[in-house]
């Protein structure tokens, strides 16, 4: 069955830019002389190191352990020497944190134990599958990074009805979910039938933006295989692919505000790159150790998709992708909507980096931010129907109660007002202040 | 690598939208009502356009250096309200009638509220408020017969439209505009051309002009013919008087009008019944200005009460229901 979906609440017309990559068929990125692997990659509670300095590891090999319930593995992504344990920055955290330092010996070696779990999904029990996600160390990896082995765990009083599976892949310039789809449609598929029978969910919704017909066509043709699957093909609009955006378009439901999750009404979301990492653990027994990174812009000589290891520096893949065409502007780990700036190449990618963006200069120059002329075009493109305007001006003015009022902590900082606010002005900075000032007052205010 | 990277929050792209390209869109839209207007009445329409623009530039740039902030008359926002007040002065009155308001509504109503974005009045209805309160004998008697362009000795037509219920100029004259009224208020094909083309270019919200001139129109059709009911002229209540330049470009004022579609509904709606009000049973031939400066002064209510319907709202709502 197939759904066409073209309403949507809010959100931007942002030209997309695909093209620079989309035809850019994966390639393996190589192995680069020193990989960085933070030891916590996911939402939850760090894992425990199980490796010291000057040990050597093969690839796929367990490195670091979960502890505690939300938690996920972290392994070994080639073979190797460990150089050392130590605190890196971290791109996305801002700060700095623990991570084992690899240096590869160049020979890519498996770990002699990495064999298939199962070759088809009869002969695997949803335990079973729970667990491989869990010792594949698998998070999601739409950029979140929660660990899959929790989501596909929801509490009992939750009852799940529908898996999407989330190929929208919204996020201007990214393709690295649109190649997935095309080169492994049948994987994927086969990751979103683990899904579904991990979790003991009946049905199962494939959800893709209408600007990936090639994507559509191949995902079509490996749903058809199985039984139960629909499709579900989406107008091209940012931010579509937000979890809280497609359980409303595509079953009409809405989450409950934070912290209100999918399953509160009955939902599991993934996103393809995580269905098909699972597949690969089950069928080939490797666990998360690389993913697909689209490296793309205007600032790079030649957009590309690759497969990349986790802990690759991101200095090497621009490198890999043609090096800068000119002077670079911005770096941005991430998409250009909800992605973070760098300040050095020097930083490796995580679990969730889908893409590196480099825009020009020009690009990234700075507009002078102007008086809120109260236009409310950012009401308008606010996809959860939230005022921007009010909240960062009282944001900025340090009227935090009033901001809370506002329903600030429902914003999910997809950057819609900002993209199109005239005025120019840093809506979600404001916004983004005021959640972390509503929070630590809630903290402050339950310890007292 | 010399040159360092820039690092800032996310959004890294922004749409092409700017404060600049939408007032320069307002000035464009205004252009065939001006021209109209000159062609109309008469080149003097030229001169009084001319000297408004120039006196709200000039104040805007002469008061900022004054008081020490950044001149900002490049974003066009001042020869909007020059525009405006222009085109809403009748075609003889003297030229320091538009320098004296331009700069009263420059300076007085907008930027000793703090400039643009913090003014809570229109300013050039203000300015138009103002000058009718301070030279009432020529802001009513110095109007003009279109095309021969000699004084007109009868007042707008709106007078002898609110008393009668109807009026001699036929549905031709009025879309062309070839009847006595201020510069730009007349000429409906004009002002319909410009409030299309901000519709269309999404630079104004709609709802506004509809619900100002559906209500005016529907109450003049119930109420507009003395004696008796839903005999009145719709056309003729949009048509004769400022309604139309008021509808499509003052109260879609960005500042000075509600921030949500809803709101913005209610402020047609409102001033629509305001100006019915006071040309049907109030003492002013002609009540839009007031309506208009009315409902800007209700704007701040509206955003207050009238707020969009937040994601996920349908669980708080059964929550406090005691569902679930």
């Amino acid at each position: 069955m197939i759904t066409i979906i073209k309403k949507m609440i809010g959100g931007v017309p942002v030209p997309d830019k695909k093209e620079l990559s989309e035809k850019s068929p994966v390639g393996f990125a190589g192995i680069p002389d020193e990989l960085v692997l933070f030891v916590s990659q996911h939402i939850g509670a760090s894992p425990v190191p199980l490796v010291k300095p000057k040990d050597t590891v093969k690839r796929g090999q367990i490195i670091a352990e979960p502890q505690g319930f939300v938690s996920a593995a972290l392994h070994a992504p080639t073979s190797g020497v460990i150089k050392a344990i130590e605190p890196r920055f971290h791109p996305v955290q801002a700060r700095m944190c623990e991570a084992i330092i690899l240096e590869p010996d160049g020979r890519h070696e498996p770990v002699e134990e990495l064999s298939p779990v199962a070759s088809d999904l009869d002969s695997i029990s949803p335990e079973k599958i729970r667990a491989v996600a869990e010792q594949s160390g698998i998070v999601g990896l739409g950029g979140a990074c929660f660990p899959t082995s929790v989501k596909l765990t929801p509490p009992e009083d939750k009852h799940i009805d529908t898996y999407l599976l989330n190929g929208s892949e919204c996020e201007p310039y990214l393709t690295a979910d649109h190649r997935v789809m095309l080169e492994q449609a049948d994987k994927v598929i086969f990751g979103l039938k683990a899904l579904m029978k991990a979790s003991g969910v009946e049905r199962g919704i494939v959800c893709i933006e209408d600007n990936k017909p090639d994507a559509i066509e191949a995902m079509k043709q490996a749903m058809s295989r199985y039984d139960g699957l629909e499709l579900a093909v989406l107008s091209t609009r940012y931010p579509r692919g937000g979890e809280k955006q497609l359980t409303q378009a595509v079953l009409g439901r809405e989450v409950p505000p934070p912290p209100g999750l999918p399953y509160d009404v009955g939902v599991l979301v993934s996103n393809v790159g995580t269905a098909y990492a699972l597949a690969e653990a089950i069928l080939t027994g490797l666990p998360l150790v690389e993913r697909v990174v689209t490296v793309t812009g205007e600032g790079v000589a030649k957009p590309s998709n690759f497969k990349a290891l986790i802990g690759t520096p991101v200095s090497y893949l621009i490198e890999k992708a043609g090096g800068f065409s000119g002077t670079p502007g911005k770096v941005i780990m991430g998409g250009p909507m909800m992605g973070c700036a760098i300040k050095s190449l020097d930083v490796p990618i995580v679990k969730g980096t889908g893409g590196i963006l480099v825009l020009t200069k020009e690009q990234a120059a700075q507009e002078p931010i102007l008086p809120c002329i109260k236009c409310g075009k950012c009401i308008d493109a606010c996809p959860l129907g939230l005022q921007p305007l009010w909240i960062s001006a009282y944001a900025e003015r340090g009227f935090m109660e009033e901001a809370e009022s506002f329903r600030a902590m429902d914003c999910m900082e997809c950057g819609c007002c900002a993209y199109i606010c005239p005025a120019k002005r840093p809506l979600v900075q404001w916004i983004r202040m005021a959640k972390s000032e509503i929070t630590s007052r809630r903290k402050a205010r339950r310890q007292s | 690598m010399g040159d360092r990277l820039l690092v800032t929050p996310s959004p890294h792209v922004k749409s092409t939208k700017t404060v600049q390209g939408i007032m320069l869109d307002v000035v464009i839209a205004l252009c065939p009502a001006a021209i109209a207007g000159t062609v109309l009445f008469g080149f003097r329409s030229a001169l009084i356009i001319l000297v408004s623009v120039a006196s709200a530039v000039a104040s805007e740039a002469l008061y900022q250096k004054a008081v020490k902030r950044q001149v900002s008359i490049n974003d066009f926002s001042a020869v909007i309200t020059g525009l405006l007040l222009a085109l809403t002065l009748p075609p003889h009155v003297p030229l320091w009638i538009p320098a004296i308001g331009a700069a009263f509504a420059i300076v007085l109503v907008k930027q000793v509220f703090g400039g643009l974005g913090n003014n809570f009045l229109n300013p050039a209805l203000a300015a138009r408020a103002f000058l009718l309160a301070a030279w009432p004998l020529h802001m009513t008697q110095d109007w003009v017969n279109p095309m021969t362009y000699d004084a007109a000795t009868s007042a707008t037509p709106l007078a002898g439209f609110n008393a009668t219920g109807q009026t001699a100029f036929t549905l031709k004259q009025m879309l062309l505009g070839q009847r006595p009224g201020s510069i730009g208020e007349t000429c409906i094909l004009a002002l319909l051309l410009g409030g299309l083309y901000l519709i269309v270019r999404d630079i104004i919200d709609y709802r506004i002009p509809l619900g100002y001139l559906g209500t005016l129109a529907i109450g003049t059709w119930i109420f507009g013919k003395p004696g008796a009911f839903f005999q009145g002229d719709p056309l003729g209540a949009i048509f004769l008087g400022g309604a139309f330049i008021g509808a499509f470009f003052m109260a879609t004022d960005y500042v000075t009008s509600p921030v949500t579609p809803r709101g913005r509904l209610y402020m047609g709606i409102g001033c629509g019944l305001i100006t019915l009000v006071i040309r049907l049973w109030g003492g002013y031939p002609e009540g839009v200005t007031y309506a208009i400066l009315f409902m800007n002064l209700v704007t701040p209510l509206i955003d207050k009460y009238v707020v969009p319907r937040y994601y996920g709202s349908g669980h708080d709502k059964m929550a406090r229901k005691g569902g679930r």
